[in-house]
């Protein structure tokens, strides 16, 4: 089994969280999908550290961010696929 | 793993078991509080609870105050107490109630004869009470006398990978064994509510879950003079790596496993519908949170943590776990129980689960917690408004 640099909750989730210290621009990163166990792997773009969020996919302002298969927040600036996902681009729905 | 049937506790007056056998000074209001240090600076094997309320409240506030003064001194934990008051009146309401339990309570006020005598009077009876309670011995009970309460603090995104949901399997195994447990955080199940209600057992649980967050988003709305962003999450959880308050919310819920909770507890309020998950409606605020499930009578906490959040309480053993690898190592002092193997996949949930199984069951049986070795006593009243 590959080490796992990324972990995703759920099948349908668009991000997925680092559980390594840190990755680093252009790495191959071995995301494990808990949910069902499926293994993908992902090309990052930014330096992301332990517990942040990576994009899974490309996003456009007012998409949607899924996490444990539901809706934690929208995307309040063009997120590329591989790039970090956090405050900075991405807003509670709540207030 | 065969799960343990049983650990070691006090058996109290009531048929309730104590995880701890605590003799307590109880002040009843801020300015009793000098008085209860010295008693219990005086007499050894005692230990003080000191608060910065009691005086001037009323209405809704003021019960709070009175149920959780009270719930602190029924609770199994108690072996005995002694309560100190400024007034006869309310230090006699404080008394009576914790009495009803059968454990040995005294109070004392202060009013027209001072500290000092007051400090001789209420040293007499701590003394007597520690040496009482120094002879009780710790006796085999059933898992079903664990009443066991959660919440967790400074979350990232590794407390609903990894320690969160620890704390959900623990709850899946051991509440059909008749366990009692509690999770509260009204404030901080937002983003998630929806999920949430629909986890109460019955439509009247649904129902008042949905009133209970729906009240205190209002109430949290109202006052709010900006979006909130910089509080809920808070910057600790951001550094952390969680973005919004609804991926906390959702990491929070985890706690729960795949359980249904019975009842919707208002704050302090003790579980009268037998064994079973409740909810009670707190502040997301560690120190409040946990006084108040305390005050409710349960007897051990379980405290998940990310960034690593150190709080204890006065009465309740705290066991602390984390999922994070860097807390683990950085803050191993505050840290009962590392699952951080989770997210290396070294480790799966089943086995998380069995671990914090044992470590509730050694810490129920008298190992002491790193927050009680470390000194942390938190005990936080929640104030519902201005005093009077």
């Amino acid at each position: 089994m590959a080490s796992t640099d990324i972990i995703i909750h759920d099948e349908k989730d668009n991000v997925g969280v680092v559980v390594i210290e840190k990755i680093t621009p252009n790495q191959d990163c071995n995301c494990w999908i808990m949910e069902n166990d499926k293994s993908v792997t992902i090309k990052s773009k930014n330096e992301i550290p332990l517990g942040h969020k990576i994009a899974m996919i490309d996003f456009k302002e007012g998409d949607t961010i899924l996490k444990y298969g539901h809706d934690i927040g929208k995307v309040v600036k063009e997120i590329k696929k591989g790039e970090h996902v956090h405050v900075h681009n991405v807003k509670t729905k709540k207030w | 793993m065969e799960i343990p049937k049983s650990f070691l506790g006090y058996k109290r007056e009531n048929g309730r078991v104590g995880t701890r056998n605590h003799v307590v000074i109880l002040p009843v209001d801020d300015i009793s509080n000098a008085c209860a240090e010295a008693v219990a600076n005086n007499i050894k094997g005692t230990f003080a609870i000191p608060h910065a309320y009691g005086r001037l409240q009323f209405g809704a506030d003021l019960e709070l105050f009175f149920d959780t003064m009270i719930g602190t001194g029924k609770n199994p934990n108690v072996a005995a107490c002694v309560v100190i008051g400024i007034e006869p009146k309310w230090t006699k309401r404080i008394v009576d109630a914790i009495a009803k339990t059968g454990k040995p309570v005294e109070g004392f006020s202060i009013e027209g004869s001072g500290d000092i005598k007051t400090i001789m009077k209420a040293s007499q009876k701590a003394q007597e009470f520690s040496q009482w309670a120094s002879e009780k011995q710790r006796e085999e009970c059933p898992l079903s006398d664990l009443w066991i309460s959660v919440k967790c603090g400074e979350s990232d995104t590794t407390s609903g990978m990894a320690a969160n949901p620890a704390v959900g399997n623990l709850m899946d195994k051991l509440e059909p064994l008749g366990v009692h447990l509690c999770f509260g955080e009204t404030s901080e199940l937002t983003g998630a509510e929806k999920v949430c209600a629909t986890r109460g057992a019955t439509p009247e649980a649904q129902k008042k879950f949905t009133k209970t967050w729906s009240d205190y988003n209002d109430f949290i709305l109202k006052e709010a003079t900006n979006d909130l962003s910089e509080s809920q999450p808070t910057a600790g959880n951001i550094a952390g790596g969680l973005t919004t308050i609804e991926e906390k919310a959702f990491g929070n819920f985890q706690k729960i496993g795949s359980r249904k909770f019975i009842d919707v507890l208002t704050p302090a309020e003790e579980p009268k519908k037998g064994p079973g998950l409740y909810f009670m409606d707190t502040s997301s605020a560690a120190g409040e949170c946990l006084t108040l499930q305390a005050a409710a009578g349960f007897n051990i906490h379980l405290f998940p943590t990310g960034q690593g959040n150190i709080i204890g309480n006065a009465i309740e053993p705290v066991v602390k776990l984390t999922g994070n690898p860097s807390t683990a190592v950085n803050m191993k002092e505050h840290i009962d129980l590392d699952v951080s193997k989770i997210l290396k996949r070294e480790m799966n949930m089943d086995q998380a689960g069995d671990e914090l199984i044992k470590t509730t069951i050694r810490t129920a049986s008298g190992r002491l917690t790193c927050a009680e070795v470390l000194g942390h006593k938190e005990f936080i009243m929640t104030k519902l408004f201005r005093s009077a």
